[in-house]
């Protein structure tokens, strides 16, 4: 024999100003729950997307970005000509040898500088990274000083406009178009050539190479071939695979920091589910002699409080999931830790963040309506009863 | 007195209530006190930073470097009265997530620069003197245990191979403020090895530091210094050390804007639970108010009551928060070694965590208060709880 639903619901709705008071603390945990999460998740899709599977990144060994790596012109063209490097279809060899260094911009309307990618690319460079679109004006032309910006960098940094220049390396670079890489880091680049920004920056080598498989599965067989070859100092990685070691210590740093966030403020409000529900408990120590008297057994009593309790979780957890889709909207950028540059990224909601989010809130108002259901189920019929 | 004890009493009433309350309390003042903290440590560099100190550094960004030959035309601006220079070098302990900034220094002449890092005369002499030397913080000699004569083994990531360092000392700080997680070895050995694998990185420096005599020359100075470079290969961005070390917050900034939101969004969430209590024992208390009024007390002795009770259960809570704060910030300090460097409580954070804690109890105190003075003392004696 089960107590009925509505008059779980109808008691919540009795305590009006109680009920919304507690729903709003647990909300407010739930919000910022689901916003790390979210946050987080923003990170490493970014991350991951800038990646193509079948692209493999080498740089210097033991570098562990592509601003400290290294790679020798000769080298570089010793691993540009390993067989299986597939072919475009003009039939020219899927490679793009590539500089990345380090730029300090200004963001837009602050004197506040932020250290920018711009990557030299060659021609190959687009091909290898078909997310890679143009939005508006056009592409840089080879041998000259123009160069291309991503989507974030055009928006948020001073100079970094189509028609404007920035001034780096004894010249000035035009910006001549810009890109979107669907939400990937290279929104966060500028790109030009890679000849001319070498020498802009008087540099003799290469940062990095990046070429496509012919086919996924001669990866592991092109690793060991690279990494064991006498003449060259360079490692291999997936390029997704290396987008992805990059996130690790920011990604670690927002999970430990929202968690412990998240913990502390849970407590805070599952204290105030359980005083909600003490309270709730001991205001009806009749209604509960009256209904045991009815015949309803104490694990039905237990069930009702309990139910009562998660109800109000369920409703600030929607509430606050409710709240936290709303971020969507917004963009975050930060320095990355291990590339030392910045990079945007937006929170992202997803199926998997929204279940766990109303488990955690659902735990909350589980643990703080436990004890509280557990006073209400062991009271005895005949002093509840005395008790009005 | 009589209005003391009887709001002592009130908060008394329900043990069980008010503790959790108070429970709540101070767990919320302690995670604001904390990310407060937090919020300061990442701060500590700038805050620490003097403002007789120059840094000048590749225009261009920090991974370029400046040629060696800077040093002497920097030394001949006027009002330079010393200089020193460093390399960043950001290698591996044994691991990545083993973190810790390394620098190559120019020996003496950084030593001089940094008054706040206190090396017994000994150790000094002894690190100056052997070129595979280094100097370790007492903060991070505590974390790894590196004693003097003990090997460094460090992998490097920007300049290439298997670097050793022998410690020859140990620095303290001078202030409770100074980094003390940091390892320093001779520019000088980097540069040698340098010229032997990769001639073209040889005699490059990361970044020169200028002492200057008088701090309100800072911005001529630097407007000297850069101009002297102009249009060269490499041109020169001079700022004060403490807008240097602010460049870095600022890279972080919204973390360090979303730490602050936090905080504060956890004092909101515990006004919540404050004012549903204060709601509840309000509600319970209806029939005791309207006698009250019956017996001749005014609304502003009810104001007083509730106000009170709401205050006294705030601040007791805060008060445990504050006490707990210290033991829990020096735990928490501990086991985050050298990622915060530095991580001191702040006199503002304890005035801040008591200002929201009055905060609390005066606006959990608001609501019930006007329910009560609202009251009808026919309707409220009727009343059951």
């Amino acid at each position: 024999m089960k107590i009925p639903f509505s008059y779980i619901a109808r008691n919540l709705w009795t305590r009006r100003l109680t009920t919304a008071l507690t729903a709003g603390g647990l909300a407010l945990v739930v919000f910022v729950f689901a916003t790390v999460l979210m946050l987080d998740e923003g990170l490493k899709k970014t991350l991951v997307t800038t990646g193509e599977y079948d692209n493999v990144v080498m740089i210097r060994r033991a570098a562990e970005t592509e601003v400290q790596s290294g790679v020798e012109r000769p080298q570089a063209a010793i691993a540009a000509s390993h067989p299986v490097i597939a072919l475009n279809h003009e039939g020219v060899p899927m490679v793009s040898r590539e500089t990345v260094v380090l730029i300090a911009l200004n963001k837009r309307g602050t004197d506040k500088p932020a250290n920018v990618v711009i990557r030299g690319v060659s021609p190959m460079g687009l091909e290898l990274r078909p997310q890679v679109k143009l939005v508006a004006g056009r592409m840089f032309r080879p041998g000259s000083s123009e160069i291309i910006a991503g989507n974030n960098i055009t928006k948020r940094f001073a100079g970094a406009g189509i028609g404007e220049a920035l001034r780096f390396g004894q010249r000035e670079w035009t910006v001549v178009g810009v890109f979107d890489a669907g939400n990937s880091g290279f929104d966060s680049e500028i790109w030009g050539d890679a000849d001319q920004l070498m020498q802009a920056f008087r540099r003799v080598a290469f940062s990095s190479v990046i070429v496509r498989l012919d086919n996924s599965d001669h990866f592991d067989s092109f690793k060991k071939n690279i990494e064991g070859d006498q003449r060259l100092t360079l490692e291999a990685k997936r390029e997704q695979t290396f987008y992805a070691d990059q996130s690790k210590a920011l990604s670690t740093f927002i999970g430990i920091l929202g968690m412990t966030l998240s913990i502390i403020f849970s407590i805070g409000a599952m204290i105030g589910a359980m005083i909600t529900m003490y309270a709730s408990v001991a205001n009806r120590v009749t209604e509960i002699g009256t209904l045991r008297a009815l015949g309803f057994k104490r694990r039905a009593i237990l069930t009702a409080f309990l139910m009562e309790s998660l109800l109000l979780a369920a409703v600030g957890g929607v509430a606050g999931l409710f709240f936290a889709s709303f971020m969507q909207f917004l963009s975050f950028s930060t320095v990355n830790f291990q590339s030392f540059s910045e990079l945007a990224f937006g929170f992202t909601l997803n199926p998997e963040i929204a279940a766990k989010s109303l488990a955690f809130a659902l735990v909350m108002g589980f643990v703080g309506g436990f004890l509280p259901a557990v006073r209400a189920a062991r009271m005895k019929i005949v002093d509840s009863l005395r008790a009005a | 007195m009589h209005i003391l004890k009887l709001i002592i009493k009130n908060a008394l009433r329900h043990k069980l209530r008010t503790s959790l309350t108070v429970l709540g309390l101070v767990v919320a003042t302690l995670s604001f006190g904390l990310l407060q903290t937090v919020v300061g440590a990442w701060y500590a560099g700038a805050d620490a930073a003097s403002n007789t100190r120059l840094v000048t550094r590749n225009a261009i960004s920090l991974v370029f470097p400046l040629p060696l030959s800077y040093e002497n035309r920097i030394r001949g601006i006027d009002g330079v009265t010393g200089i020193a220079y460093a390399n960043w070098f950001g290698g591996i302990y044994q691991d990545p997530k083993n973190f810790f900034p390394q620098f190559a220094i120019s020996g003496k002449s950084y030593l001089d620069l940094f008054p706040e890092f206190v090396v017994p005369e000994a150790e000094r002499s002894a690190f100056l003197r052997d070129r595979k030397g280094c100097l370790v913080g007492r903060k991070l000699a505590t974390q790894y245990g590196f004693k003097p004569g003990d090997i460094i083994p460090i992998k490097g990531t920007i300049f290439p191979g298997q670097w050793e360092f022998v410690v020859r000392g140990i620095y303290d700080g001078k202030e409770a403020s100074t980094d003390t997680s940091q390892l320093f070895f001779h520019w000088q050995y980097l540069n040698e090895r340098m010229l032997q694998t990769a001639p073209r990185r040889g005699n490059q420096v990361g970044f020169y530091m200028v002492q200057i005599g008088n701090p309100d020359n800072a911005a001529a100075i630097s407007r000297a210094l850069d101009a002297q470079f102009e249009n060269s290969l490499a041109e020169t961005l001079t700022e004060t050390e403490k807008a240097f070390q602010l460049g870095f917050v600022s890279m972080s900034e919204a973390i360090v804007v979303a730490i602050r939101v936090v905080s504060f969004v956890v004092i909101v969430i515990i006004m919540a639970v404050m004012a549903n209590t204060m709601a509840m024992s309000v509600r319970e208390r209806l029939a005791e108010y309207a006698t009250l009024k019956a017996l001749g007390f005014g609304p502003g002795f009810l104001a007083a009551l509730i106000f009170g009770e709401s205050l006294l259960i705030s601040l007791a809570g805060a008060a445990l928060g504050i006490a707990l704060l210290f033991p829990v910030a020096a735990a928490f300090s501990a086991q985050m070694g050298t990622l915060f460097p530095v991580f001191k409580i702040a006199p503002q954070t304890l005035a801040l965590q008591a200002a929201s804690a009055v905060a609390v109890g005066l606006i959990a105190a608001i609501a019930p208060t006007v329910r009560s003075a609202r009251i009808n003392i026919v309707e409220g004696l009727r009343s059951i709880g």
